[in-house]
């Protein structure tokens, strides 16, 4: 049995070991945020947080994860109270089918996350791995501007609050 | 009285001896011109120069992770510490405006800049040297061609004495002879153009030979394998260590495309030799090709089994993961079937598919470094012309342990050799080769929308 923390919660996996964490996701404890795009890592549509770093978890067997700290797009946010960068995707309409959306918002959360200051060089750099095509690209990027912003106003708020 | 003689005779000869060096490391500064006042430049010879330059590699050192091309600023970590490439943009303050024809021939094959100071040999001069007087007028129209970019590189950063460019002298008059490529008459073109490439201007013994104390190459061990930036430039001819051993078809593929079936993708420095070499003449790459091959070959592997390459294999997502082998007892092993097989042992065709682990020289060959270096960082998407397999790098999910697991598992498992050594630092290596890599991933990955 695997023991996984996911968003904050510590889960009992029933799934062997060699499992990639996406099916243990989607098929097991039913969040389906992340999707299954290629299987290969090579599409992006599946990408999660681990240790704040962004990882593919369809090529990443459970048996990696045990005692990590695991993230999905379900934590940043719900429907009803969405999350900054969640918020900033809605503001600009950078969804257009939206499958490849959860895996770009994990990794742009985690970018920001490391570098708040992070340029559009570098975001388009961090973003390299993951494909749309819809052709939304602009929007992804205007929306990850926004979600900078927000959070620098929210980190500044706090800062004079204290 | 008798010492104080000898103090005077010693101080004599010193001052002899002092003067005589300096004498010999002094160089003359080349009179300045004016850029402006030159002619038109001559178009075909300029763009014959372009090619040159592509086959030199220059603008891979030239250039500045998101910086314009040529206009240098790159840190070149050595052993001995940072040097900056400089600016070759015909920018009259920061780059070679003010030189002439003469003063950029002197730069390019006895590493003296218009000023007269010595250059660095990060710089590949005792390459260059060989470069004839026809390619290198062609080059400097080239470069002079260019639109100028004012920039200047930050100083080097190197401890005394090396810091002294005089020293540089010595140096070079141990390891440089400045000799012009002659042709060997018992060979036929092809071969002659081959060598004058591959040791001229394509400066390939500059990483696949080892280097001694000094940083010089050995001469004695030409193409023994050396290393670059974190990653192992394989041996060529006789000692490589293929599992397939390399012929000319191959050598041709792989320069001019940059990946080979049998051999994988070119990675590291190598990229950047590949990216430029998709867009010279291919004659030139083939000539290269063909005198690399007379080298020699490795003895290879005899119980290899080739790349899967079926008619009719369409791209496909993976669908649930194909079934993997049985999960081994120990760590590398258990990494290896749970991460690894599904692509490597998918049977999917490259460029779907993985390469044949028996086939990778990164696992078979003589130091761990760019095995670790692609399981840390993955195979980035081609910036060149070449289409060839990608691979997600697995450095943000693998902890060291878990690498250099993986690391002897496949070093016994696929090479049947044992376990490697020094498996610990080339994974500390090889997360700092990776952190290089994405501080450069803006230049290499900028161009998107």
């Amino acid at each position: 049995m695997t023991t996984l923390t996911i968003n904050g919660e510590s889960r009992s996996i029933k799934a062997s070991p060699d499992t990639p964490l996406l099916y243990v996701l989607r098929d097991e404890l039913a969040l389906n945020a992340a999707k299954y795009g290629c299987g290969l890592g090579q599409c992006g549509a599946c990408t999660v947080i681990v240790d704040g770093k962004a990882i593919f978890s369809c090529i990443t067997p459970v048996m990696l994860l045990e005692g990590r700290t695991i993230t999905t797009l379900e934590g940043l946010g719900s429907p009803d109270a969405p999350g900054p960068m969640q918020r900033a995707f809605l503001a600009e309409q950078a969804a257009q089918c939206g499958y490849c959306i959860p895996g770009m918002i994990m990794r742009a959360q985690a970018l920001l996350n490391r570098d708040p200051h992070a340029t559009d060089e570098s975001i388009k750099g961090e973003l390299q791995p993951h494909l749309c095509r819809c052709g939304t690209h602009m929007r992804i990027l205007r929306a990850i501007r926004r979600a900078a912003e927000e959070m620098k106003l929210k980190t500044a708020d706090a800062r004079t609050r204290r | 009285m008798k010492l104080r003689s000898v103090l005077l005779a010693l101080l004599v000869i010193g001052a002899i001896g002092g003067t005589a060096a300096l004498l010999y490391a002094w160089e003359a500064p080349i009179p300045s011109i004016d850029s402006r006042s030159a002619g038109a430049p001559d178009r075909a010879k300029a763009r014959r120069g372009a090619s040159l330059a592509l086959l030199g590699d220059c603008a891979t050192c030239h250039t500045a992770p998101g910086g314009l091309p040529y206009a240098g600023g790159l840190a070149m970590p050595t052993p001995f510490g940072t040097i900056y490439s400089t600016n070759i943009t015909p920018d009259p303050e920061t780059g070679i405006g003010r030189w002439s024809e003469a003063a950029f021939i002197r730069a390019l094959r006895s590493g003296v800049d218009r000023e007269g100071r010595h250059l660095y040999p990060a710089f590949p001069y005792d390459h260059f040297t060989r470069v004839s007087d026809d390619d290198a007028k062609a080059m400097y129209a080239f470069f002079m061609s260019i639109d100028p970019v004012r920039s200047s590189a930050p100083p080097n950063e190197l401890p005394f004495p090396l810091n002294v460019r005089l020293t540089l002298a010595g140096w070079k008059l141990m390891f440089l002879r400045q000799v012009r490529f002659v042709a060997d008459s018992s060979k036929d073109e092809k071969w002659n153009r081959g060598k004058y490439l591959v040791d001229g201007l394509g400066h390939c013994g500059a990483c696949h030979s080892p280097r001694n104390l000094l940083g010089a190459e050995k001469a004695s061990a030409s193409f023994e394998g050396g290393e670059a930036e974190g990653w192992r430039a394989y041996a060529l001819g006789r000692r490589s260590q293929s599992p397939v051993p390399w012929d000319e078809a191959a050598l041709t593929d792989y320069l001019a495309r940059g990946s080979h079936p049998q051999h994988g993708t070119a990675q590291g420095p190598m990229a950047n030799v590949v990216d430029n070499l998709s867009l010279v003449d291919s004659t030139d790459v083939s000539a290269m090709a063909h005198y690399l091959a007379s080298l020699g070959k490795g003895e290879g592997r005899k119980d290899v089994e080739t790349a899967p390459s079926g008619p009719g294999r369409l791209p496909q997502a993976a669908g649930i993961q194909a079934a993997t082998p049985s999960i081994p007892s120990d760590s590398g092993g258990a990494i290896y079937a749970a991460v690894c097989a599904s692509c490597h042992e998918g049977d999917r065709a490259l460029p779907l598919g993985g390469v044949r682990l028996g086939l990778s020289t990164a696992i078979g060959g003589e130091t761990p470094a760019n095995l670790v270096n692609l399981v840390v960082r993955g195979i980035p998407a081609s910036t060149g012309g070449s289409a060839h397999p990608i691979m997600p790098g697995f450095g943000d999910v693998l902890g060291d342990r878990q690498i250099s697991d993986l690391a002897n598992y496949l070093r016994t498992q696929f090479a049947g050799k044992s376990q490697w050594d020094g498996i610990g630092k080339a994974v500390a290596d090889a997360r700092v080769t990776g952190e290089l890599d994405s501080a450069t991933k803006s230049k290499r990955f900028g161009e998107g929308p």
